[in-house]
């Protein structure tokens, strides 16, 4: 369990910025993107890539493990999605697709997703450059041995042109249960999209916010540089942060009673409940988390909802108990697996 | 028919609902029609829209829908232009150049630009990334002029010179 240490760690700053993402889409010059590529091609791509990281004589080399999505299973994969190591699309390609992870599982490059090469650093906290930083270094590493496509005008080039120049999103994963709480969310979603970002809920498009959570990202991938784009979303986190602190005083200020009563009752909830939902969980969760970080709550570690936070997931949990189960058997295991982390 | 909920005003909104193969009928009148549950406005379209949708939109805009046109292929992958306006994703990085004409405006809508000003290829980049430094420097001197910071200025001149000797010699070699 352990190698989710990474997640929410303590070094978090603030608490609210859970994790900060970099993700580069690299393509390599002469061969057909993905989609259009047949298997002894993709093979080709994966071994090329895979040595220009492993045959250097960089120290990070030594870190990663390659794993072909063809040679593991539904569980393994799902969980890894569920730990942002990959994503859906490259399960969707798992045929062609591999991935190389690190030792601390906060890098893992895809390949043959819906570009040849998916770059993805994860840190947690606030720490956006610092993960730009270690992105652009391995960058520089394979591109030692492979050559991109690039075009002088257009920059970097991507399978889908709203990828194209930097091939760079950056995106932070932000905990706003007060926001939510108190509706001011919406009016934030309105005006991140006005910004050239966008805003969504923690899994996936379309999918609403589970536990509080979203993710902020740029939209724009060309035109500006990669500096500009992380000061954007630097910028924008700050002040996203500011509001969901605000909105946390005036909860505790004006409801004081009602705010201490509804954490209460959800952390009463994950300490008897005998059969609990992955939503509802993540929702209680997100709520006692806030009660600690307010200092509401004083009897809970917060490594513990870190940790439940992962391990609750439908695939990590079947990981963990080391067998497939059925929906209901895994609300009651999920309350057994909570129950026994919290008393 | 009469409204079946305050039997007061005409039904003139009509719900047929087939639950497990059992249909029901409603017929409600406009108001009562907002507050039930039955009818819910917000309905989901069961997909966020997909950039496919959105590029659709444009190539239409651009006027890209003359149906007699010839089909563009692109040499290298042997995609089409439509294969693209279909999949939403080019076929290979000679699509661009392939379909250049067609692409820059498509680019420009979604980015606003269609130069890029970031990260150059450390290895193949060369003479790329002076251009690109060089550009960067004249920028940052117009904005140390523009606040009178003139010794500021004079170091950016100085590297500007500096970078661009470097670019005549490398061409020169």
């Amino acid at each position: 369990m352990s190698d989710m240490a990474w997640f929410f760690s303590k070094s978090s700053d603030e608490g609210i910025v859970l994790t900060s993402r970099i993700r580069l889409a690299r393509n390599i010059n002469g061969i057909p993107f993905p989609h259009l590529m047949d298997k002894e091609t993709a093979e080709k791509v994966i071994d090329d890539i895979k040595s220009s990281i492993l045959d250097s004589n960089s120290a990070i080399s030594r870190d990663f493990e390659v794993i072909k999505l063809s040679e593991i299973n539904q569980n393994q994969m799902l969980s890894m999605v569920e730990k942002h190591l990959i994503s859906n699309d490259l399960i969707n390609n798992r045929d062609i697709s591999a991935v190389m992870v690190n030792k601390d599982n906060n890098v893992s490059i895809m390949i043959n997703e819906e570009d040849h090469i998916r770059l993805q650093v994860i840190y947690p906290g606030f720490k956006l450059k610092e993960a730009f930083d270690m992105a652009s270094k391995i960058d520089d590493l394979i591109e030692e041995r492979i050559t991109y496509a690039y075009d002088t005008k257009l920059g970097y080039l991507t399978s889908c042109p709203t990828n194209v120049g930097t091939g760079l999103r950056a995106s932070v994963m932000l905990h706003l249960p007060a926001l939510t709480m108190t509706k001011n969310i919406n009016n934030i979603i309105t005006t991140i999209n006005q910004v050239g970002l966008t805003i969504r809920g923690l899994y996936g498009e379309g999918s609403n916010a589970l536990g509080n959570v979203y993710q902020i990202s740029n939209q724009i991938t060309l035109g500006l540089s990669e500096e500009e784009i992380i000061n954007n979303l630097i910028a924008v986190t700050k002040k996203i942060v500011e509001k969901e602190k605000k909105a946390r005083e005036i909860l505790l200020e004006k409801q004081s009673i009602e705010l201490e009563d509804e954490l209460y009752r959800s952390l009463g909830i994950l300490k008897y409940a005998r059969s609990i939902s992955t939503h509802e969980c993540l929702e209680l969760i997100s709520k006692v988390r806030m009660g600690v970080e307010m200092g509401i709550i004083k009897d809970v570690e917060m490594d513990k909802l870190n940790e439940l936070f992962v391990n609750v997931q439908p695939a990590t949990l079947q990981i963990i108990e080391n067998r497939e189960l059925s929906p209901k058997d895994r609300d009651i295991i999920r309350a057994n697996l909570i129950r026994k982390t919290l008393n | 028919m009469l409204c079946q909920r305050c039997n007061q005003k005409d039904a003139n909104v009509h719900i047929t609902k087939v639950i497990n193969g059992v249909k029901t009928e409603l017929h409600l009148c406009d108001e009562c029609a907002k507050q039930s549950e039955d009818i819910n406005m917000s309905f989901n379209l069961g997909m966020p829209m997909s950039f496919q949708n959105i590029l659709d939109g444009f190539v239409e805009m651009l006027g890209g829908v003359q149906k007699t046109y010839e089909e563009e292929v692109c040499p290298v992958c042997k995609m089409t232009f439509n294969d693209f306006r279909n999949k939403g994703r080019l076929g290979c990085s000679s699509c661009y150049t392939s379909f250049a004409t067609k692409i820059t405006p498509i680019i420009k809508r979604i980015h606003g630009n269609i130069e890029h000003t970031g990260k150059v290829p450390k290895r193949t980049g060369g003479e790329f990334k002076v251009k690109r430094d060089i550009q960067r420097l004249k920028e940052d001197l117009k904005i140390a002029i523009n606040k009178e910071e003139y010794e500021k200025a004079a170091k950016i001149r100085d590297e500007i010179r500096k970078l661009e000797s470097q670019l005549e010699g490398e061409r020169g070699e």
